[in-house]
Formats: structure tokens, sequence, C-alpha cells
């Protein structure tokens, strides 16, 4: 990317991207965008030819592409960052999801969607489209770290991390032997999740099982 | 602040011997088998929790010995957790024994390493090692004990393995150490900096309290605070300093550090060769946690253990022949006739062997009636608790507790409360939110009938064709629905359920005589005298015509759920006893004055209606007064409209006319 668009061009490419792409349309009125023909950001995508500007409807070129289809990407990874992780839902998550998406460029893109173990749906169920990333985890069969609820019974992995909102009960689990490094072999899942950590056994509920983390091994 | 009245058990110049570890590596086993017979169990001042004591003699010295409940940690999470953490912190010991399960070492040795930062005089028992033997793991106790610089023992105590090694280490133990394993550089930074803020004098080291206070102990802030009086401002800014500096990961950072120092203590001291299969407690233990094979060995358990055991032998047999041959045939007439002839006071004569007298009724029903049956019971779950089998019924009911806003956690209290509501209502401390503890308290006044109360009732509904699945059928309903609703209104939040599943074992007769008899010595201590306060207001009250005018006031109710006005009697009874109130309903039953849909309703109002006089002040005692009474309100109200809806029904239909 050798000049950064604006804020305002990339969401104009973004609702372009959804109309034409998801929707099946051709294109889409200015007017629908609240934009006028010589509004800055339609202007900028002109110059680059992403977009053409034929009368009062703004259409994608395949030029723009490319670009059009990241920036979607980028906001829904956004969503998926501010809702997963952040805990931010509503009208507060999206306005938070609208200021993060223009700064997951490049490398920082990557690492999020790593983090987040390369999510397939944004929070309101729409696609995301995957990134190299995302193919290249896909190629290598890795599935990375997931919850223990993804596990299937006689599976194994190590505990990659803890996320349960209670203090109290992660220490208590931790003093069990439930840590970061060592190796769980889940044994049932219903009625509840048994699993072995060393040579101790343990019975969680689903809420917490959804809380431990597993690098598949 | 008062701690341990049991001193006064314990003799002044004795040396203490403190055990400690997780629930489950054979604490009990090593205190049996270091205190030989004499054992006293009681609770901990202020607690449930119970502590046992005995002492020893090792080459002519004695030595009190303290057996501590389970704790995984020396940062309390549990009730359990934080009497044990107390009893290090209050008895100056001689010697800590760690208990810890060889097969689980690497769990369990950051327990020790805390132990040992504390400066507590440490010995480590490595229990259970036969199974880890067998099992394939080699443990080489030498190094260990050279990588950790304290003295450690290799042991099996279920075979007394190790024994004489462990007499003769609390015997020879000279000096504490002081080794000190260092965690990462910013953490000994924060713990120094907070530890050289303490003044006063403690009897664990500085750098312990110091993690404990960066952990948020607020029993040890407490502590603390009270040493240090004014310095104690000192302390607390130097500890939310430190707490700021690693607010994001100081758990979890202690945890992997303890991790990594266990790591380098463990090297070329364990050895395992690969598993082969599972062993077959193990196979069995899958089998118990299958809901398709778990559920139907749940009901082969209840058949035995209660049905047959508690309802066929303990109510029917033993009740039989103390209530039936004993008591009716020789003591009763034996006194009767004794007070014939020496006591010519009419009042006196009824106080102790009329109707309502001591001799006749309260020890009856107390010695003849109650005791076998609650003995009975008493046995069953403590074999059953003692083989470890709770845990796996609390993973199989946990989804079913879900719905009634409970875990399954929960199950214990419950099934506890078959045998003894009043005990099950003082055992849900052990749950962890509020909103559970009243949710299981609601439950267990409304719809689970104590030991002593079923087995009368059973008796009672067993004769009649239809009544005793109707009386099923409502409590099992009651339960539910109340338990739902009560999760639907009862405010606060959602509980998790987590716990460790111990392996199978068979058990242990001496845990289990143990066991039984604490909770019969207790049930004892506390339901005999009401017993007698009973049969006095009883008494009081017939001679007085109080009780007739109390037994007439209920004319109205019983005459709206279609019971003859004697059965008002049972009902006040009840109120004093549950199983007062059903052997009340027995004596009406016997003389022919109830039909069958009387009996059924009758039975069904009662085992609803309010809990035992006993029952109602654990509630006061564990609640306060405003859940307590509200309770009582609600399960009278419930007990009563169950009562009436039924007759209605029963009428209607013709069911069981």
């Amino acid at each position: 990317m050798t000049n950064r668009l604006s804020d305002k061009a990339e969401e104009i490419l973004e609702a372009l991207w959804i109309a034409t792409e998801e929707e099946g349309d051709n294109g889409i009125g200015l007017q629908a965008l609240a934009l006028t023909a010589d509004d800055e950001g339609v202007q900028e995508l002109s110059r680059l030819a992403y977009i053409e500007l034929l009368g009062e409807r703004l259409s994608l070129r395949p030029e723009g592409k490319p670009e059009a289809r990241l920036t979607v990407r980028r906001h829904r990874l956004a969503e998926r960052l501010t809702m997963d992780i952040f805990d931010l839902a509503g009208s507060e998550g999206d306005d938070k999801a609208c200021e993060f998406e223009h700064l997951l460029r490049g490398v920082v893109d990557t690492k999020v969607c790593t983090l987040l173990n390369h999510p397939t749906t944004c929070p309101h169920g729409k696609p995301i489209p995957p990134g190299s990333c995302c193919e290249q985890a896909r190629t290598s069969g890795s599935v990375g770290v997931v919850a223990l609820t993804e596990l299937k019974a006689k599976e194994a992995g190590e505990i990659a991390y803890l996320s349960t909102s209670d203090a109290k009960k992660m220490q208590k689990l931790m003093s069990m032997g439930v840590l970061p490094g060592n190796t769980l072999q889940l044994t049932r899942t219903y009625p509840s999740y048994i699993f072995r950590v060393g040579n101790s056994e343990f019975a969680v509920d689903e809420e917490l099982a959804r809380e431990i983390f597993i690098r598949k091994g | 602040m008062s701690f341990l009245h049991a001193q006064d058990k314990i003799e002044a110049g004795d040396r203490k011997v403190i055990l400690v570890g997780n629930p489950n590596v054979g604490k009990s086993v090593l205190f049996n088998a270091l205190t030989g017979a004499y054992t006293t169990v009681s609770n901990y001042p202020g607690t449930s929790v119970e502590v046992s004591h005995g002492h020893c003699e090792i080459e002519g010295e004695r030595y009190s010995v303290l057996d501590t409940p389970g704790m995984y940690s020396m940062l309390p999470i549990t009730e359990e957790e934080r009497v044990a953490r107390e009893i290090l912190l209050r008895e100056a010991p001689h010697t800590v024994l760690h208990v810890l399960d060889a097969r689980n070492l690497e769990r369990m040795l950051p327990m020790t390493l805390q132990l040992i930062e504390a400066g507590l005089p440490v010995i480590l028992v490595v229990n259970i090692l036969d199974e880890a033997e067998r099992i394939g793991m080699k443990i080489d106790i030498d190094r260990l004990q050279a990588n950790l610089g304290i003295p450690v023992v290799g042991a099996a105590m279920a075979r007394k393995r190790g024994l004489a090694e462990v007499r003769e280490a609390i015997h020879n133990y000279s000096q504490v150490p002081r080794g000190v394993m260092n965690y990462a550089a910013d953490l000994e930074r924060g713990i120094f900096q907070v530890a050289a803020t303490l003044e006063g004098e403690y009897p664990l080291e500085r750098r312990a309290l110091a993690l404990l206070l960066l952990q948020r102990d607020e029993e040890v802030a407490q502590l603390i605070a009270e040493r240090e009086q004014d310095g104690y401002a000192v302390v607390e800014k130097s500890v939310n300093e430190v707490v700021f500096t690693h607010r994001s990961d100081l758990h979890l950072r202690l945890s992997l550090e303890r991790k990594r120092l266990v790591k380098l203590i463990l090297e070329g001291v364990v050895q395992t060769s690969e598993r082969q299969g599972l062993t077959p407690a193990e196979r069995f233990s899958a089998w118990t946690m299958n809901p398709w094979t778990g559920v139907p060995l749940l009901l082969i358990v209840l058949y035995f253990g209660l049905y047959e055991f508690v309802g066929g032998f303990g109510a029917g047999t033993v009740v039989d022949f103390l209530e039936g041959t004993l008591f009716e045939e020789h003591i009763n007439p034996w006194f009767i006739a004794l007070a014939d002839q020496y006591v010519p006071w009419y009042w006196l004569h009824e106080l102790l062997v009329g109707e309502y007298g001591i001799l006749t009724l309260a020890v009856r029903y107390a010695v003849a009636l109650v005791l076998p049956i609650v003995g009975t019971f008493f046995v069953a779950f403590s074999v059953i608790e003692d083989t470890g089998y709770f845990p796996r019924l609390a993973m199989l009911v946990d989804r079913l507790f879900k719905y009634i806003g409970l875990n399954g956690r929960a199950v214990i209290p419950m099934v506890l409360g078959f045998g003894c509501d009043t005990m099950a209502t003082m055992v849900t401390r052990t749950l962890e939110t509020v909103r559970e503890r009243i949710l299981a308290t609601i439950l267990l006044a409304l719809a689970i009938p104590c030991s002593a109360q079923l087995g009368v009732i059973l008796g009672l509904l067993s004769g009649v064709e239809g009544a005793l699945l109707t009386w099923s059928l409502c409590m099992v309903i009651l339960f539910l629905v109340v338990g739902f609703l009560g999760a639907k209104l009862v405010p606060g939040e959602r509980p998790m359920f987590y716990m460790e599943i111990p392996p199978l074992r068979l058990p242990q007769m001496r845990n289990v005589i143990v066991k039984t008899l604490t909770r019969m010595q207790w049930y004892f201590f506390e339901i005999f005298p009401l017993f007698i306060v009973a049969s006095l207001l009883l008494w009081a009250g017939k001679m007085t015509g109080g009780l007739e005018t109390l037994v007439r006031s209920l004319r109205p109710v019983m005459d709206a759920l279609g019971l003859p006005l004697e059965a008002s009697a049972a009902f006040i009874f009840g109120f004093f006893r549950r199983d007062f109130g059903a052997a009340g309903l027995y004596d009406l039953q016997t003389s022919g004055l109830l039909s069958p849909v009387q009996l059924t309703v009758a039975a069904v109002t009662l085992t609803l209606f309010v809990p035992c006089v006993a029952q109602f002040l654990m509630m006061k005692k564990e609640r306060g007064w405003k859940v307590s009474l509200g309770i009582f309100v609600a399960v009278t109200v419930i007990a009563f409209g169950t009562g009436w809806l039924l007759n209605q029904f029963l009428l209607l239909t013709g069911l069981l006319a």
C-alpha cells in the first residue's frame, strides 16, 4: 500500500463491496451514502481508479476489489475484536470497531486474525473474507488455540491459557494443577467435561470449559 | 478472635504435629496410623469444618496430632482451606507433615514450596507410592530430599509402609531449613519491598506473608493490621504499589514460577514408563461417569444403600426389635409398673410415663424409632462418601441441577438431607454463592424428607395401593417446580461447576466408623434434648388444656384438607420433630382413623410442611431471620396449598378411593 486511504474512502469501499459482492447489486447511488460527487473520498477513489462514478451511481472497478475486500475484512475483524476480547457489545462496540478497523493494517491485521484464531464470521454472522494468514493456517492444518468445548472426547492438548472472568475460580483451577503449559487429556464431554491433567481427574461444566483454552497437539 | 477451644483437649506441654495436604491423599490414613485408637473429631470453633485430634508417643515423647481439612494452597478459597491455614498460623507446630499423592507429585509440590517459604517445619510424606509404582513411576526419594532441603519420606500408608520412617522423621526433626527458592527477579523485588515494611513478630516468614498480602488475602491483611497498628498504612501503600505493577497477571505468574521451580526440583527424581491401559478401578470409575451406565449404577446404590439397608434393615428390622419388642414389651411396661407403684401424683405420672411422657414418648421415639433409621443412614452415607463416589454423582446431576439454580456440588447436602435436614442445612454453607445456599435451604425445608420421616412414611403408605406413588410424584414435581421457580426468582450469579474427581477406592472401615460416630454424636446431642422439650411442651399442653385448644383451632385447616380433627395433633407434633409428626400419623393409621385419600393427603402435607424446630433454628442461624421466616411462611403456604389441591384432585377423580 503506497498511499494510505483516508478513513472516509475506506467506508465508501466497504459499502460498495457489500452492495456488489454480497448483495448482488451493480453499485450504489450517491444519495444512499449521503454523498455528493465532489466528496473527498469519492475523488480520492476515482483518482486511484478503484471506483467509477456514472451519473449519480457509484460502482466498484476490478482494480478496487482487492482493497475493498481487505477493508471489509478489517471491519469485521475489528468487530470480532471488540466483541470477543474487549467484551463490548451494542452501539459502544460498533463505535469502537469503527475506530479500530482503520488501524488493522498489514502486520496488525495478521496478528489480530491469529489471536482471534482466524474467525470466519463477524458477530453479526456475515463472512469475513479470509486473509493470507488464514490460507496459510488452513493449508498447514493448524487449528491453533481453541476452547476446551471444541475438543472431542479422547483428544489431548496443552493448556494455553485460562480466561475465566472470576479471579477466585482461576486461582482455584490453577492450585488444582490446571495451569498453562500442562497437558490436558479430555475423557468425556457429557454430562460434564471430564479431563485429566497429570494423574488427576477433574470435572467442569460447559461454562467453565469455554474458558479453558487448549493448544491442540 | 478466639481460636481453638479444642486446645483444651491438647495437653499444654505436647508438641504439635499437623497434617496438611490436598483432599484424598491419605492424610486420615496416616493420621489413624500415627494416633492409634484415640481420636476426637470436633468442629473447628465457629465452623462446620471437622478437625481430628489424637496423640502419639515416639520414644517416650508425647505428641499431639491434628488432621486438617484438605487444602490446595496457602491462599485459602473455601472454608475448609481457611480453617486449615488458620491452624498452621495459630498452632506453633513442632512439625508439619505435608502429605501428597506420589502420582501427582508435580502438581502437589507447589504447596510444599509454599509451606517451606512460610518457614514452617515441614516433613514431606510422598504417599500412595505403591499405586504410583504400579502405573510405572519411579521416584528417587533421596534425590528429592536433597533438592528440597527438607526431610522426605516415601510411604504407602494403607499398607503401613513408611510409618516407622515418618515417626523417626518427626522425632529427629531438628531445624527449620532456611532455604529460599527464588522467583523471577521482578517478583522478588515486589515481595522484598512489602516484606521490608513488616515490623511485628509473626508465626510465618515475612516473605510468605508479603506474598499473601500481594494476593489480597483478607485474613492475613487483618492479622497484619492488628499487629502493625499505625504502621499498617505503610504496608498497605507498598502492597498497593506492587499489586499495581503486576496487576495483569500476578496469580498466574506465581503459579507458573512455582511450576518452574518444581520442574527444577524434580529433575532426575521421577522416571515414568509408558502407561498400559486403565486399571480396573479407573475403568469402573469411567462407568460411573457415563450416563448410560452411571444412572443404573446410581439406582443400584440407592436401592441397596437406602431402600434395602436404611429402609429395610434400619427402619424395619432394627426398629421392630427396639420399638416393638424391647420398648413395648419390656421397658415401657416396666417403667409404667414402677410409676404406678411409686408415683401417686397424676401430673408427675403423666410427665414420666403418660401419653406424652418423657420416658414413654421422648426416649422411645429417640432411641427406638429415630436412632436406628438415622444411624443406618449415616453408615450408608459414610461408606459412599469414603469411596469417592459423591463427586461422580455431582458431575452426573450437574446439568439437571442447573435448572433449579444449583450446581452438581449441591447434591451432597441434598443427599445428606435424606438423613437429617438440619445437618444438611448446616452443610449448605459449603456451597459457593449465597444464592445457591438459599435455594438449597428452601428445597431442604420443603421437599426433602429426612430419613426418620421417610422411614415412617414409607411404612405408612406401603400398605395402601397407589399412595406411595402419589406421594413420590408430589415430592418430585414440587422439588422440580419450586427449584425451577426459585432459580428464576432468587437473584444472584449463576453457579459454575468444577470439582476434582478422586480415584475410586474401597471404603476404609475406620474412616467409616469415625465419620458415622461423629455424625451420630452430633445428631444425638442436637436432637435428644429437643425430644425432651417437645414432650414437656405436649405434656404441659395436655395438662392445661392448651393442646386441645390448639388442636381445635386447626379445625378449619383440617376440614379444608378433608382430614379428621385428630390429624392436627400430628401437624403440631411435626413442628417439634418432622418424624414425630409422621409417627403421629402412624398412630392414627393403626387405629383405623384415616381413609387412603386422607392418609395420602396427610402424608404429603406433613412432608412438605415446616421443617422441625431444629431445622428452623439452623436456618435462622445460617440464613438470618428475614430469609428463614420468609422460607417458613412460603413452605407453610405451599404445604397446605398442595394438600388442599391434592385432596380436591383425589376426590374429584376418585383415585385411591
